[in-house]
C-alpha cells in the first residue's frame, strides 16, 4: 500500500478560523508551537515510510535503487528522521533529462497507467517527471484550502495557462471535477512563447496572447456559468484588460474565485489586481484571488490569505508532508536561516510516486514562521535566486 | 534619502516595489526608486487620450511659453522631485553618483536639455518648415497658398523607453509637450533624474500634470509602453534597433557609428583637424551615439592615429567632482570587462594596431565600478572588424581606405563629418543614404544643431500629412 495516501497536507482548512501571526515574529505562540511539533512528528514518520518505499528492492524505482549504491550510506537504516535527508546529495534536476522515463517508476506501482509531465524544453531535452496520481492528490488537497464561498462547489472552471506537456491542464481539470464542476481549457504553449521572446517577435507574442485571451473571453461569455478559474498572472492581467475593452469585467462575467500561479507573483501585482482588476478587496465584493507556488517536482504550495493590511504579502506553505520547503543559507544549503531572514528555497518531495531529498530551487525568499493553518515553515517574497536571475526568463506567459 | 515614485498621469503612485539607486563608486544607496509592472502601464494607457485632451486646452503658443519657463526652472530652480526638493547641485551630484558621469558632464547635459527646451519655438519652426502650429492642434488649416493642409496626430502620447547612461538623449522627447502630445516615460534605472526633474519643471511651469506618466519598471513596463502607445521611442543596442526596423510605431535609437571622413584633397593637412577629431572622440566620455568611432582617410592614417593617441591616450581616471575628469565609470563592472574582452578580440586581427598601447592599462577595475581609458586603434583596411565597432568609452578606429571606396564601405553613420573641398565627394556624401546627419567642414560630430532633425523628424513621427477636402453642404430647398 502506498504510504502517503492519507497524509493530511492541510490539516486545518480555510473554512476554519485562522489566527495568523506576523511573519516578522520570531516567537511562535504556544498552541502553534504544539501543532508545529506534531506536524514535525508526522513529517518524520512520513519520511521514514517514503524512504523505505523508494529504497526497498520490492517497491523502489530503478533510479533510486541504482543510486543507493553511490550514497555511501544505507537509507533504509541511516535515515531516521526528516533532518537525516540532508545526508543525501542534492537532487540534480538534470537527472530528469532524457530517458528512459521508466527508471523513475517505483516497482510498487508497476503496471499502473503513468503520465509524464515536462518542464523546460524550449530548446533541447526537457526535464520529465513521471506521475501516476500525484497531480490529482495534490489538487484534491489544495481543494481543501479553497473557500466554498468564492469557489462554489459544482461550479464550472476555466483553465487559462500552459498546457501540452505541463501538468497544469490535467491538474486543474481534476480540481474542477473533484469539486463537481467541468473545466474549460485554453491551449497555451509556453515553449513557443519563450521562443517568440528570444527571437524578439514581440508582435507575434502579442498576437498569440490575444489569440489565447480571445478564446477565454469567448468561453466566459458563452453562457457556461464559469465561476472559478486558474490563470497565470500575466494572462489574468490580459484577460481583465480584454474584458474591460469589451465593456465588462471578471466580476460581471460571473467569476467568483481565481487561483493564480506559474510565474513570479509580487505583492505589488496582487495589489494592482485587487485594486484595479478584481473590483476591490474581497470583503467589499471583489473577486477572490489566491496565489500559488509550485512546479512539476513539488506540487502546489498554498498561500497564507493575503490582505492590504498585511501589505499584500505573499507567504507560501508547501503541502507538508508530501512536500516540504525550507529557506536555507546561501552559503550552506543544509542550514535553515532564521525566521524573516533571506535564503534560497530548498524543496523536498516525499510521495510514494516521487522522491526528491533536497532540490535547490531557482528561487530565493524569506523564511516564514508556522501559523495555525499551516504549522510548519513557509516562504515569502519568492523571487528568482539572485545569482541566477539574469539568466532566467521569468513571467513570460 | 530621496524617494522617486511612479507618476500615473500626474498622480504619484506609492509603489510597493522599491529599489535602491546606488552610488557607482561606493555602492551606498543614494535614492529609492519605486516601480510598476506592465499591468498598471497598460491600464493607464487606456486613459492616454486624457493626457492629450489636457494639453489641447492650452494653445501651442502657451505651451511653448511654459516650455521656455520649464527650461529655466530645470536649469536653475529648486524643484520638487519625488518626495524632496532638489537643487541644481543636488541634481548634478545625484546624476553623477548613479550614472558614473563626471559632474561637469552632468552639468553640460543639463544645459543641453535646457537649451533645447528654451529654443523649442525655433526648433519646431524648423522641424515643421514654418507651419502654423495651430494646424497641428486643429488637425488641418490653410497654409497660405489657398490649399488646405492636414496633419493628423497619430497618438495621444509619446512613449519612451529611456536609457540608463546618456542624459543627453532626453532632448528627443521634449518637443512632444508643445506639440500637445502627452508623455509616457520609462526612466532608466540609473538615470531617473532628468525625466523626473524635467517633468517637475514642466508642471511647475503650468503644463497640466495629467499629461505625464513616469513608469519606472522592468521589461514588462517598457513592453507595455511600446505595445500600448501608437508611437514610442526606445534607446538600446544594435539588436534593439534591428528588432524594430520598419515598424512605423517605433523610433529606435541605438549605436551611432558616427564618423569623420577626410577627403584626399585635404588629408595632407590633417593636423588642422586634430582638435575636431579629439573632441569628437573624447567628449561626454565617448558615451554618445554622436561620438566619433571611426576616422577614415586614404593616407596618413597612422600619423593621425598616433597624434590622437598622444592627445587622449594619457587621459586617466579622476574623481567625478574634478572639472578635468574626462572618463565616466561603467557602473556595471562586467560591462567594462566584457567590452575590453571584445576590444582584445579586435586587436588580435592582423592589420590592427593599438596606438595607445604605450599609455598604460586600459581596464581599471574598482570595487563597485570599472573604467576603460581611451583607445585609438589603427586599421589598415576597412575589411578589419574593428572598422565597424563602437564602444561605450572613448574609442576610435582610424581606418585606411581609398576615397573612392569610402562611402560604399562606411556602413550606417549617424553623424558624418566630411572634410573636403572636392565637389564630387561633397555631392556623393550628400547623397549617401548611410549618413543621417551630414556635416561638411570641421564640425565635431558631437556638436548638433538642434534646428535640424535628428534620426528622423519627430513631426513626421507624431503627425501624418494627409488629404483634407471640404465642400459646402447644399442648402435644402425650403417649402
Amino acid at each position: 500500500m502506498p504510504p502517503d495516501v492519507d497524509s493530511p497536507a492541510c490539516p486545518i482548512t480555510a473554512r476554519e478560523t485562522t489566527k495568523r501571526m506576523s511573519a516578522a515574529q520570531t516567537s511562535i505562540p504556544e498552541d502553534v508551537a504544539k501543532s508545529a511539533s506534531e506536524a514535525k512528528d508526522r513529517l518524520n514518520e512520513h519520511t521514514l515510510k517514503i524512504v523505505h518505499w523508494h529504497f526497498s528492492e520490492e517497491t523502489g524505482s530503478p533510479f533510486w535503487l541504482e543510486k543507493k549504491a553511490e550514497l555511501g550510506f544505507d537509507p533504509l537504516t541511516d535515515i531516521k528522521s526528516f533532518d537525516d535527508l540532508k545526508k543525501f546529495p542534492h537532487f540534480e534536476d538534470e537527472w530528469l533529462r532524457g530517458g528512459p522515463i521508466q527508471r523513475w517508476i517505483p516497482k510498487g506501482h508497476a503496471g499502473k497507467p503513468v503520465y509524464v509531465f515536462e518542464t523546460g524544453g524550449t530548446t533541447g531535452v526537457p526535464k520529465s517527471r513521471m506521475v501516476i496520481e500525484d497531480h490529482w492528490k495534490d489538487y484534491e488537497l489544495f481543494s481543501e484550502t479553497l473557500p466554498d464561498e468564492h469557489f462554489p462547489q459544482g461550479s464550472n472552471w476555466l483553465m487559462l495557462g500552459p498546457s501540452g506537456p505541463r501538468r497544469l491542464r490535467l491538474a486543474v481539470e481534476h480540481l474542477a471535477q473533484h469539486r463537481g464542476g467541468i473545466c474549460f481549457c485554453i491551449d497555451l504553449d509556453p515553449r513557443w512563447v519563450v521562443k517568440l521572446i528570444k527571437k524578439g517577435w514581440m508582435e507575434h507574442l502579442e498576437e498569440y496572447k490575444k489569440h489565447c485571451i480571445d478564446q477565454a473571453v469567448t468561453v466566459l461569455t458563452a453562457g457556461h456559468d464559469v465561476k472559478c478559474m486558474f490563470a497565470t498572472p500575466k494572462l489574468l492581467e490580459s484577460l481583465g484588460e480584454a474584458l474591460e475593452d469589451r465593456g465588462t469585467s471578471l466580476q460581471e462575467v460571473g467569476i467568483k474565485g481565481i487561483f493564480s500561479g506559474g510565474t513570479e507573483f509580487t505583492p505589488q501585482w496582487t495589489r494592482f489586481c485587487v485594486e484595479e482588476l478584481l473590483g476591490g478587496p474581497v470583503e467589499e465584493g471583489g473577486v477572490y484571488m489566491t496565489p500559488t507556488y509550485g512546479n512539476t517536482l513539488m506540487g502546489l504550495a498554498c498561500s497564507k490569505p493575503i490582505s492590504a493590511a498585511d501589505g499584500y504579502k505573499i507567504s507560501y506553505y508547501a503541502p507538508q508532508p508530501r512536500a516540504v520547503t525550507e529557506v536555507v543559507s546561501f552559503d550552506d544549503y543544509n542550514q535553515v536561516v532564521g525566521f524573516g531572514e533571506t535564503g534560497r528555497v530548498k524543496l523536498y518531495t516525499l510521495t510514494d510516486e516521487f522522491f526528491v531529498p533536497g532540490f535547490m530551487e531557482r528561487d530565493e525568499g524569506e523564511r516564514e514562521a508556522p501559523f495555525d493553518m499551516y504549522p510548519w515553515d513557509g516562504v515569502s517574497g519568492v523571487r528568482p535566486f539572485h545569482e541566477l536571475a539574469s539568466a532566467t526568463t521569468v513571467g513570460v506567459y | 534619502m530621496i524617494t522617486l515614485q511612479p507618476l500615473r498621469w500626474g498622480k504619484p503612485y506609492e509603489s510597493m516595489e522599491i529599489k535602491d539607486v546606488v552610488h557607482f563608486d561606493t555602492g551606498e544607496p543614494i535614492a529609492k526608486f519605486g516601480s510598476v509592472g506592465g499591468g498598471i502601464v497598460a491600464r493607464d494607457m487606456k486613459q492616454a487620450h486624457k493626457a492629450r485632451a489636457a494639453l489641447l486646452k492650452h494653445s501651442t503658443a502657451d505651451l511653448i511659453a511654459m516650455s521656455k519657463k520649464a527650461a529655466d526652472l530645470f536649469e536653475n530652480a529648486e524643484l520638487p522631485v519625488g518626495d524632496s526638493m532638489q537643487s541644481v547641485d543636488q541634481f548634478v551630484h545625484q546624476q553623477s553618483a548613479s550614472t558614473g558621469l563626471p559632474e561637469h558632464m552632468c552639468r553640460s547635459n543639463l544645459k543641453k536639455n535646457s537649451f533645447v527646451l528654451s529654443h523649442i519655438d525655433e526648433i519646431l519652426d524648423c522641424l515643421t518648415r514654418g507651419l502654423d502650429l495651430d494646424i497641428l492642434s486643429r488637425g488641418y488649416g490653410e497654409e497660405g497658398r489657398g490649399v488646405i493642409v492636414s496633419y493628423q496626430a497619430q497618438t495621444p502620447v509619446l512613449g519612451a523607453i529611456l536609457p540608463n547612461n546618456s542624459p543627453g538623449v532626453h532632448t528627443l522627447w521634449l518637443p512632444a509637450i508643445p506639440l500637445q502630445i502627452g508623455l509616457a516615460l520609462k526612466p532608466g534605472s540609473q538615470e531617473p533624474w532628468t525625466p523626473y526633474r524635467m517633468v517637475s519643471a514642466f508642471i511647475a511651469a503650468g503644463v497640466p500634470a495629467e499629461a505625464f506618466g513616469l513608469y519606472p519598471g522592468g521589461h514588462d513596463a517598457g513592453g507595455a509602453i511600446m505595445t500600448k502607445t501608437p508611437r514610442s521611442m526606445i534607446f538600446g543596442s544594435a539588436e534593439t534597433v534591428a528588432q524594430h526596423a520598419g515598424n512605423p510605431r517605433v523610433q529606435a535609437h541605438g549605436p551611432g557609428w558616427s564618423k569623420i571622413l577626410i577627403g584626399d584633397d585635404v588629408v595632407d593637412d590633417w593636423e588642422l583637424y586634430l582638435d575636431v577629431m579629439v573632441e569628437s572622440v573624447l567628449s561626454n566620455s565617448g558615451r554618445s551615439c554622436i561620438n566619433c568611432s571611426g576616422i577614415w582617410a586614404s593616407r596618413h592614417t597612422r600619423e593621425i592615429a598616433q597624434a590622437i593617441a598622444e592627445r587622449i591616450g594619457p587621459v586617466d581616471v579622476l574623481p567625478p567632482t574634478d572639472d578635468n575628469a574626462q572618463l565616466a565609470a561603467f557602473t556595471v563592472p562586467a560591462m567594462a570587462t566584457g567590452t575590453y574582452a571584445m576590444v582584445q578580440q579586435d586587436l588580435a586581427e592582423s592589420g590592427v594596431t593599438d596606438m595607445t598601447a604605450d599609455y598604460g592599462d586600459k581596464l581599471i577595475e574598482r570595487e563597485h565600478c570599472a573604467y576603460l581609458r581611451p583607445m585609438v586603434v589603427h586599421a589598415d583596411s576597412p575589411d578589419r572588424g574593428v572598422a565597424m565597432k563602437e564602444y561605450m568609452f572613448p574609442f576610435v578606429s582610424v581606418v585606411e581606405c581609398p576615397q573612392a571606396e569610402m562611402l560604399r564601405r562606411i556602413g550606417p553613420t549617424l553623424v558624418g563629418t566630411v572634410l573636403t573641398r572636392d565637389p564630387e565627394l561633397v555631392a556623393a556624401a550628400g547623397a549617401c543614404v548611410e549618413i543621417d546627419r551630414v556635416n561638411f567642414g570641421p564640425i565635431p560630430t558631437n556638436r548638433l544643431n538642434w534646428l535640424q532633425p535628428h534620426e528622423g523628424n519627430i513631426i513626421d513621427f507624431l503627425f501624418r500629412s494627409r488629404a483634407y477636402q471640404v465642400a459646402d453642404l447644399p442648402v435644402a430647398a425650403t417649402a
